[in-house]
């Protein structure tokens, strides 16, 4: 199954530190991997956007965002409740190298594996 | 009125095959722009994660450098999407941004900054069902579910800045992802969180008597007891000192007050949330 690797930008309200939330997306932006990156899942979640069950749909989870709780109470109160697999990775207390060396580590691994 | 129902188009870097893929430093200024924007952007590359298309009704902007600057034709395999794609040789990061909200058009999209998403979430692994929260709020956020479940169901009512219902939740179980402290950002609740973050107002006590215990013992004698009802004007006095407190803490803003409903309002309401979590409960 692939993964999906998912950036959330707190653009609404930004509760997430600027350094660390710019810092994961450079770094992401480095990598040579595919993913996906969205301007606020609160917003999302608000008004039950489609794409939250699409994402849902497209494989394991990785998710930069914020408190893990906050962010798998709000996929469920949107409808698209998170698989028990998703990996959330908190931009308001890790690391920016921590959180995007945790979302590649697979990554890498499965691109080795599809290749 | 929120109107937040119009979702943003949805921007593809595409560094795939048959593209050039972008300078670094364009890369990541662009992403940033158009996130802060509130477009949804994802990066395409030949290798790495998985990637999803929209299976929306919404088109799709697919940006690449591509040789000879001519970017493909394509056409979403399922015919629902709209894609769009277009070159962007030699296009400096403000110029790709013209150039996507150029594309957007007049097309309605939700921006950051003119609205603030801000509603509580209920944290199911805590919940008890008790709906302490319904009958508390006053603006009919809360609802219950065909299961007789507590759910958020009129988010656009929350109050903006205002997480009052999390403090009157014994179980910590509500949250606000955009508060900035925890337990209620969502951060982990200690057993300190857990006696600290209950209101030290008996919120049921604002609403008639303790319906719920009554409710949950499901006594003759027990409900007997509940049935007599308090003077409206003494609950109505119990719930204005209670906002009032919270508004003097800083926890609640001062124009949450100010929104308050006539006493007259606040009565019908209590009254009608009360039988409503009533209801649910003696249905569980
Ligand atoms: S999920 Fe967390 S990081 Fe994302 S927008 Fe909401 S509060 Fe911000
Ligand atoms: S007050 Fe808390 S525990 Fe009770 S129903 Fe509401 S969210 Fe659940």
């Amino acid at each position: 199954m692939p993964e999906t690797l998912l950036y959330c930008r707190c653009a609404y309200a930004q509760v997430v530190p600027t350094g660390v939330k710019n810092d994961v997306l450079q770094r992401l932006c480095d990598s040579g991997s595919s993913f996906e990156t969205v301007s606020d899942l609160c917003e999302m979640a608000a008004h039950r956007d489609p794409r939250l069950q699409n994402l849902v749909n497209s494989g394991k989870l990785k998710i930069a965002a914020c408190y893990p709780r906050a962010v798998t109470g709000l996929f469920h109160q949107a409808g698209s409740p998170l698989p028990e697999n998703t990996e959330i990775f908190n931009m308001r207390t890790q690391t920016a190298e921590e959180i995007v060396g945790q979302m590649l580590q697979d990554s890498t691994v499965s691109v080795a594996v599809e290749g | 009125m929120i109107t937040h129902t119009a979702r943003p188009l949805k921007v593809v870097l595409y560094e795939g095959k048959g593209a050039i893929p972008l300078p670094a430093e364009s890369r990541a200024k662009v992403m940033m722009a158009l996130l802060d924007k509130g477009y949804a952007v994802a990066r395409v590359t030949e290798s790495g994660s998985n990637s999803s298309a929209p299976s929306d009704d919404h088109t799709l902007l697919l940006l690449g450098t591509f040789p000879a600057r001519q970017a493909p034709e394509l056409e979403d395999a399922t015919g629902r999407v709209k894609i769009e794609a277009r070159d962007i040789t030699d296009l400096d990061p403000d110029s790709i941004v013209a150039l996507v909200e150029k594309s957007r058009g007049s097309k309605p999209m939700n921006e950051p900054g003119k609205w603030k998403p801000w509603f509580p979430v209920i944290d199911y692994t805590r919940c008890t069902n008790c709906m302490q929260c319904l009958s508390f709020c006053l603006f009919d956020v809360y609802g219950v579910s065909t299961e007789n479940k507590i759910q958020v169901q009129n988010n656009d009512n929350c109050k903006t800045n205002c997480p009052a219902c999390s403090r009157v939740c014994p179980e910590v179980a509500i949250m606000f992802p955009k508060y900035q402290a925890g337990p209620i950002n969502g951060d982990d609740v200690s057993a300190a969180d857990h006696g600290r973050e209950k209101m030290k107002v008996d919120i049921s006590s604002l609403l008639g008597g303790d319906i719920y215990s009554a409710l949950k013992d499901r006594s003759a004698a027990a409900k007997s007891r509940f049935s007599k009802e308090r003077s409206p004007d003494k609950a109505l006095d119990e719930r204005k000192k209670c906002l009032t407190k919270l508004v003097s803490d800083g926890f609640i803003p001062m124009d949450v007050l100010a929104s308050l409903p006539s006493p007259d309002v606040i009565l019908r309401k209590a009254e009608e949330a009360k039988a409503r979590a009533a209801a649910a409960l003696a249905a569980q």
